[in-house]
């Protein structure tokens, strides 16, 4: 049943989206751009036609993947941003696997292994940081967000010394995978199978989040902590497995993006989908089906950026200063709610009708 | 740069990086300490480093042939600064919203800030812009490597100078008081007849000010070029490092003199061959944050020295 509520929790989002569009256009106005044209080039590159289409919706696996690292969280209460931290350690762990494997293993196991490997990575990554928040008080925005930059300098390590083709100079990679090993495309589609694991992995995250008990007491303890304390709700194990959970997403991207589009680990991984995915996060008010929607949205501008550089002349961060806009607009939008009389509920009787 | 010292660079060269690469660090917790004092949080420092970095380049590096190789860059970082407090604006008007997030709007800020920075930047990586001038306090040594330890910027004698001022600013001035009481005890502040919302925007906007004079020296001093990669997180370690630095600006002072010094032992140990673990060292600042939170924070109680109004909902 649609409720006044829902309708409001979709109507507010979009006009914040629309907003910043139209900042974002007098940004390219006053950038000496034609904001129409801008306009006109991100809906043709992001969603103009088929081909576009599969650009954006490849771009939106990881987002999606990665988003679920921040919405999760913070349907306890947590502001995770150690995705893209989570995100090249899946790599890590899912080429480490790839690698080992040799040539003569069936490429479904290989697969299901690489998975595994990048969600426990990603999984462990940020369990470190849920458990230094429950045990040791330590901020866990900051904590995620200084772990993005271990992982980094380790995935720099490894494709700089142990893990080094050789034969990679210019961008300094792993070995790359066996192709026989790689995750192929949706058939008639140049869409890898990743953005099918993005689907289910939302689908999941939503019914565990909103159908199951696991999902109640993670929301009430991210409701009021204390009372969750006194309910005698485990609030630590709680922590541990959502913040596992959150991070084997990120790192089950990590591992689409070695296994599907790139076939080895380099500094490609840390192109900023973790990023996005907060964004998209947030965007989606941390609801994993939302989450899946904004993330085809927001690969589908991503998938713009080039379009801007070459036919208008923006620089490749024009993309960024778009997603900050549409994050800033967002968040504005947050104080708006139960303030448009339009939109609230009338009274009990009506409410449900 | 350590042929001749041999391993001696070492210690050489983190002596130097406490100064060089802790300027920027001194900058930023100064910022946010004055930020957070007054009861919110920004985060987005990040993004305001970055911009201000690139708005110091682009300025001194336009206004050149105006103003002279010594006026130029100097005006560039007031202009980083102004710019640094433009985005404090920003985050000032949005954190203080009803039901809105500051930790959220500063995620945000990282992003509009290194978008912006990046955006009005790209021109900027090619051209060399005039930088501060340095005092040179090494010339006493015929070494060109303690020459070059040994050139100080003066925005860290500054920040040398900033630090015991802003502890005496808070301690000893009516405005201090007030940014403490606005950030203790709202409530309390209020009643008094004192604008939360004005004393907080015109905190997180000298402290986004301060922000963007760090950037400035980052590319007007150290390393002293604009490239996207210029600033690694060290917005955000600033950050950590106010909570380590129990809000106190003097200890901010010596917490960032640790952090610039962490930060040059992956390149020191490059230059005398140890080169195997450089990008692993690379990761010695994040993980001594980490490191330092893990050691300083409890889950019991509220830290010492914590302004009593931080995380609480508007």
């Amino acid at each position: 049943m649609l409720t006044r509520k829902h309708i409001e929790s979709v109507v507010l989002p979009l006009s914040a989206i629309l907003v910043a569009l139209l900042l974002f256009g007098l940004f390219c106005l006053a950038a000496g751009a034609n904001p129409f044209g801008v306009y006109s080039s991100i809906y043709k590159a992001a969603f103009g036609q088929w081909s576009s289409w599969q650009n954006s919706l490849i771009r939106a696996a990881p987002l999606m993947l990665s988003a679920l690292c921040t919405a999760l969280p913070a349907r306890l209460g947590l502001v995770i941003i150690g995705n893209e931290g989570a995100l090249v350690m899946g790599g890590i762990g899912a080429i480490s696997i790839g690698l080992a494997m040799g040539t003569a293993a069936p490429p479904l196991v290989v697969q299901i292994l690489m998975a595994l490997a990048g969600m426990l990575f990603g999984g462990v990554w940020i369990v470190i940081v849920g458990a230094l928040r429950h045990w040791r008080g330590v901020n866990e925005t900051i904590s995620s967000l200084l772990m993005n930059y271990v992982a980094i300098a380790l995935l720099n390590h490894l494709v700089e010394g142990p893990m080094k083709d050789p034969a990679s100079l210019n961008k300094p990679s792993t070995f790359p995978l066996e192709s026989l090993y790689q995750v192929g495309n949706i058939p008639g589609t140049r869409i890898h199978y990743g953005l099918v694991y993005g689907i289910i992995a939302c689908i999941i995250a939503y019914i565990l989040i909103q159908r199951t008990t696991f999902g109640f007491a993670a929301r009430t303890a991210g409701g009021n902590l204390r009372a969750a304390r006194i309910a005698g709700l485990p609030v630590g194990q709680l922590t541990l497995a959502i913040c596992f959970l959150a991070g084997a997403c990120a790192g089950l991207a990590g591992m689409v993006e070695v296994a599907a589009v790139h076939g080895r680990a380099n500094a490609s991984l840390n192109v900023g989908y973790g990023y996005g995915g907060i964004l998209v996060a947030f965007v989606a008010r941390h609801n994993p089906l939302a989450a899946g929607v904004i993330a085809v949205l927001l690969g589908g501008i991503l998938a713009s950026g080039g379009i801007l550089q070459r036919s208008h002349g923006l620089p490749d961060a024009t993309v960024l200063v778009f997603q900050g806009l549409v994050f800033l607009c967002v968040l504005y939008s947050e104080s708006r709610y139960g303030t448009i009389a339009a939109l609230q509920p009338q009274s009990n009787v009506t409410r449900n009708a | 740069m350590s042929e001749a010292l041999g391993w001696w660079g070492v210690p050489l060269a983190i002596a130097a990086g406490t100064m060089r690469g802790g300027t920027p660090f001194l900058f930023v917790s100064l910022g946010e300490c004055l930020t957070e004092k007054s009861g919110k949080i920004n985060l987005g420092l990040e993004g305001t480093l970055l911009t201000g970095a690139m708005t110091a380049y682009a300025i001194s590096y336009l206004t050149r042939n105006s103003l002279g190789n010594v006026l130029a860059p100097i005006f560039g970082v007031l202009v980083a600064g102004l710019a640094g407090a433009i985005l404090g604006a920003i985050h000032g008007w949005l954190a203080q919203q009803r039901r809105v997030n500051d930790v959220a709007v500063g995620i945000a800020m990282i992003i509009f800030g290194s978008g912006i920075a990046f955006f009005f930047g790209k021109p900027f990586i090619q051209p060399v812009a005039p930088q501060l001038p340095t005092l040179d306090l090494g010339n006493w040594s015929s070494l060109p490597a303690v020459q070059a330890a040994f050139k100080i910027s003066p925005l860290f004698i500054f920040g040398l100078i900033l630090a015991p001022v802003m502890q005496w600013f808070f301690r000893a001035t009516r405005w201090g008081l007030l940014i403490r009481a606005v950030g203790d005890a709202p409530e309390a502040a209020r009643a008094m007849g004192v604008s939360i919302f004005k004393v907080r925007m015109l905190s997180i906007m000298g402290g986004s000010f301060l922000a963007g004079i760090g950037g400035a020296s980052l590319s007007l001093y150290y390393p002293g070029v604009w490239t996207e990669m210029i600033s690694s997180g060290q917005g955000l370690m600033a950050v950590a490092l106010v909570i380590f630095a129990r809000w106190n600006p003097m200890q901010c002072l010596y917490a960032s003199l640790l952090f610039g010094g962490a930060q040059a032992l992956g390149p020191a140990l490059q230059s005398v061959g140890v080169d195997s673990f450089y990008y692993l060292f690379n990761a010695a600042p994040y993980v001594l944050t980490l490191g330092i939170m893990i050691l300083t924070c409890s889950p019991k109680k509220t830290l010492t020295g914590a302004p009593g109004a931080l995380g609480k909902e508007n």
